[in-house]
C-alpha cells in the first residue's frame, strides 16, 4: 500500500509539471500578445498627436477628432444592451426554467446558431429589410414624441439611423449573452430551488430567490462579452449607420455619430501617412474603453460575490 | 462554472468571426466574368506581372486581366487595389511595374522626380480609364430632373432641403416636385468618387460649394452610405434622396442631367469622354506624359463635367526584358480599341476618344528594356 502511494505522486507529479508549464505558457502567450497590440497601439498612435487639421478630417486636435466617435461608440454600445440584456436574460430563463424540455433544446440551438450568422450579413440585413422598416416607424415616432430630444427627427427616410445600428448589434450580442445565462440558470442548485419552492414560493419568487443571485456575477460577465461584441463590431454598424460624425443624442435622424471600429474600417482603405496614425491612436482609445468597460464590470461581479458570501 | 459557460460563448462567436472574415476577403478576390479574347495573337508571352493602385479602375482591370489572360495562357497579371496614394507609392519605390491613380503624379510631394529617378527617364501617364459620376435621385413621380452646378452643390451643402426649392423648380418646368425634404447621400468612406465630384464643385461654383476638393466628406449633414453601394442603397431604399455615384451603378434610380453651357447633358460614357478632348493638357509634360487638367468649366455642348478620370503610371524602360514585355503587352492591351471595349462593357467606362488612343498606343509601343 506505501509502494502504490509512493508511486503515484511521482507520475502524477510530471503530469502536473507538463500540464502547469502548458497552462502558463498558455496565459504568458495571452498577455504577450495583449501588450503586443497594446505597445503597438500606443506607438503607431502617438504621432497623431502632432496631426494637423487636414488629416483630422478638419478637426483642430486629435480629442476633439475622437470624442465624437467615443460617444457614438458608447451610445450605440448602451442601447444594444439595453435591449439585448433583459431579452437575452428572458431568453435564457424560458430556456432554463420555464420550456418542457422538448422545446427547451432546439431553442438553445436556434439562438447559438444567430452568433454564427457572418456581422456582413447583419449589414446586409439592416441596410436592405430592417432599415427601411424601422424607417416608417421613426416618422411615428418624430410625430409622437418628438418633444424628446431622442426623437426629434426629422426622421431618416431609409431607417439607417444609430437606433437601428443599436438593434442590429443587438441581435449580435444577444446569443452571447443567451448562452452563459442559459448555462448559469441551469446550474443553480436544485436543492436551493426546492427549498423554495417547498417554502411556498411560486415560480417567479423562486427564480429571484434563488437563480437570480446565484448566478448574479456570470449574468454580469454575460453582459460585459456582450457589451464587448457591441462596441467592437465594425463591419455591420459601417453598413447599417449612416455616420456623419456629430454629437447627439437623436436617435432617429440620418445625421449620426460615427463609432471607432467602424470609422476605422471607413477610413484605412484609402489612408496614407498620419491618417494612419489618427486611426489608430482612436484603435488605442477603444482599447482602453473596452479595458475600462471589462474592469468595471469584474469590479461589479466581485463586490456581488462577497454579499453572496455572508 | 464559470469557465465552461465562457467557453460555450466564446466558441460561437469565434467562428462567426472567422466566417466574416473569409466572406470579406472572398468579396474582395472577386474577379469579373470573362471577356471577349483577342483571337489568336498568341504572342509568347509568359510569367507575372504584379501591379496596383486606384480601386475606382478595380472592376475594369478585373475586366482586363481576363481578356489578357485568356489572350496569353501563361501570363498571370494581378492588380491589387490598395487606393491611388499606395499605388504610386508603390510605383516611386520600385514595388509596382504599373499603377493606377486618381490622379496624376506632381511634384507637390516629388512624386514625379522619384518616380523619373525610379524609370530612368520620364514616366509614362495614360487616362486609361474614364467614367461618369451620375447624379441619382429617387424621388416619386419625377422621371426626368435637371440641375445646375449651383444647385447641386447647394443641395449637398445643406442650404436647399425641399425639393419644392424654387432653384430647383426654375430648372424643371413643368415637372411636379413634391414639397418634401431632400435626403443628401455622401460617401461615408474617403474615396475618389467624392474627390472627383467635390473637385467638380469647388472649381465651378466655389461660392456653394466652399469647401474645395476633398475625399472625406467635409460637413456635418445628409446621409452617409459606406461604398458606391452603399450610397446606392441608401438612394434606394429612402424615400425623397440624391446622392452621387459611378454611372454604371445607377441601376434604375434616376438620373440627373447636369447644366453645361445652356443645355442639360446625361451622363453617358460618349459624353464623360468628351471632357479630355475639351480639356488642356498639363504644361511643362514631355510627350509620353498625357496629364489632363479637367475642364470642368467648359460650356461645349454635349460634355458631361462630372468625371472621374483614373491614370495607368508605367515606366518607358526597365531594367529587364520580361517586365519591359509584359508591360507592354498588358497596357498594349488596355488601350486596345477591345480592351476599351471589354471595360465599356464591365465596368462602365468611357472609351478613350480614337485620337488620344491612338496616342496612347504609340506611348505603349514604345516601351522597351534598357
Amino acid at each position: 500500500m506505501t509502494a502504490v502511494q509512493l508511486e503515484r505522486p511521482t507520475t502524477s507529479r510530471r503530469g502536473d509539471a507538463v500540464f502547469k508549464a502548458l497552462a502558463t505558457a498558455a496565459a504568458v502567450l495571452i498577455l504577450v500578445a495583449l501588450a503586443g497590440v497594446a505597445v503597438f497601439l500606443t506607438l503607431e498612435g502617438m504621432p497623431a498627436l502632432q496631426a494637423e487639421p487636414g488629416a483630422l478630417g478638419g478637426k483642430d486636435n486629435i480629442v476633439l477628432y475622437v470624442w465624437p466617435l467615443v460617444f457614438g461608440t458608447l451610445l450605440a454600445a448602451f442601447l444594444a444592451i439595453l435591449m439585448a440584456a433583459p431579452l437575452s436574460i428572458g431568453l435564457a430563463l424560458v430556456i432554463s426554467h420555464y420550456a418542457p424540455r422538448r422545446l427547451a433544446k432546439p431553442i438553445g440551438y436556434l439562438i447559438d446558431l444567430l452568433a454564427a450568422v457572418p456581422s456582413v450579413v447583419y449589414g446586409l440585413w439592416g441596410i436592405e429589410f430592417l432599415g427601411p422598416r424601422l424607417g416608417t416607424s421613426y416618422g411615428w415616432l418624430e410625430d409622437n414624441l418628438g418633444f424628446l430630444p431622442f426623437f426629434e427627427g426629422p426622421a431618416s427616410g431609409s431607417g439607417r439611423t444609430i437606433l437601428t445600428a443599436s438593434v442590429v448589434l443587438a441581435v449580435m450580442a444577444l446569443p452571447i449573452i443567451t448562452a452563459i445565462c442559459r448555462e448559469i440558470f441551469s446550474q443553480t442548485p436544485t436543492l436551493h430551488q426546492e427549498a423554495a419552492l417547498a417554502l411556498g414560493a411560486t415560480r417567479w419568487e423562486m427564480i429571484r430567490m434563488t437563480v437570480f443571485p446565484y448566478g448574479r456575477s456570470g449574468m454580469i460577465s454575460a453582459v460585459m462579452l456582450g457589451l464587448g461584441r457591441a462596441l467592437g463590431e465594425t463591419m455591420a454598424v459601417a453598413m447599417v449607420l449612416s455616420a456623419t460624425g456629430v454629437v447627439t443624442f437623436n436617435l432617429i435622424s440620418s445625421v449620426n455619430p460615427s463609432t471607432i471600429a467602424a470609422n476605422i474600417a471607413l477610413g484605412f482603405p484609402e489612408a496614407s501617412g498620419i491618417k494612419v496614425n489618427v486611426l489608430i491612436f482612436s484603435g488605442l482609445v477603444l482599447f482602453l474603453i473596452t479595458f475600462v468597460v471589462n474592469f468595471l464590470g469584474r469590479l461589479i461581479a466581485a463586490r456581488g460575490q462577497i454579499k453572496e458570501g455572508r | 462554472m464559470n469557465r465552461t459557460s465562457f467557453r460555450a460563448a466564446i466558441v460561437p462567436g469565434a467562428a462567426a468571426l472567422a466566417l466574416a472574415v473569409t466572406l470579406s476577403a472572398c468579396g474582395a478576390a472577386n474577379e469579373t466574368g470573362s471577356a471577349a479574347s483577342g483571337d489568336g495573337e498568341s504572342s509568347g508571352l509568359s510569367g507575372t506581372l504584379s501591379g496596383g493602385g486606384a480601386s475606382s479602375q478595380e472592376a475594369a482591370q478585373n475586366a482586363w486581366r481576363a481578356g489578357f489572360q485568356e489572350a496569353n495562357p501563361d501570363v498571370t497579371v494581378n492588380y491589387d487595389p490598395i487606393g491611388s496614394g499606395g499605388g504610386r507609392e508603390q510605383f516611386t519605390a520600385g514595388g509596382f511595374p504599373f499603377a493606377g491613380s486618381d490622379s496624376y503624379l506632381t511634384d507637390d510631394e516629388g512624386e514625379l522626380s522619384a518616380a523619373a529617378e525610379q524609370c530612368g527617364g520620364d514616366p509614362i501617364e495614360i487616362p486609361n480609364y474614364v467614367s461618369p459620376i451620375a447624379v441619382i435621385y429617387n424621388v416619386e413621380g419625377v422621371d426626368e430632373l435637371n440641375l445646375s452646378p449651383e444647385v447641386i452643390a447647394q443641395i449637398f451643402n445643406d442650404e436647399i432641403t425641399n425639393w419644392s426649392d424654387p432653384a430647383i423648380a426654375e430648372l424643371n418646368e413643368g415637372v411636379e416636385l413634391p414639397d418634401e425634404s431632400i435626403t443628401a447621400v455622401h460617401r461615408s468612406d474617403e474615396s475618389g468618387t467624392t474627390e472627383n465630384f467635390t473637385n467638380f464643385l469647388g472649381t465651378v461654383v466655389p461660392d456653394a460649394w466652399p469647401h474645395g476638393e476633398v475625399g472625406e466628406w467635409p460637413i456635418d449633414a445628409g446621409e452617409g452610405g459606406n461604398g458606391t453601394s452603399g450610397v446606392v442603397a441608401a438612394v434606394t431604399n429612402g424615400t425623397n434622396t440624391i446622392g452621387y455615384a459611378d454611372a454604371s451603378q445607377a441601376g434604375d434610380l434616376g438620373v440627373a442631367s447636369v447644366q453645361v453651357g445652356d443645355e442639360f447633358v446625361a451622363p453617358t460614357p460618349e459624353a464623360a469622354a468628351k471632357i479630355l478632348e475639351v480639356s488642356p493638357r498639363v504644361e511643362g509634360r514631355p510627350d509620353v506624359d498625357m496629364a489632363f487638367d479637367l475642364d470642368y468649366e467648359t460650356d461645349e455642348a454635349g460634355v458631361y463635367p462630372i468625371v472621374l478620370t483614373s491614370y495607368l503610371i508605367a515606366c518607358q524602360t526597365y531594367e529587364d526584358q520580361e517586365t519591359a514585355d509584359l508591360v507592354k503587352g498588358y497596357l498594349s492591351y488596355i488601350v486596345s480599341d477591345e480592351g476599351q471595349q471589354v471595360a465599356a462593357e464591365q465596368a462602365g467606362s468611357a472609351p478613350l476618344a480614337p485620337s488620344l488612343a491612338e496616342e496612347a498606343i504609340a506611348i505603349v509601343d514604345a516601351i522597351s528594356a534598357e
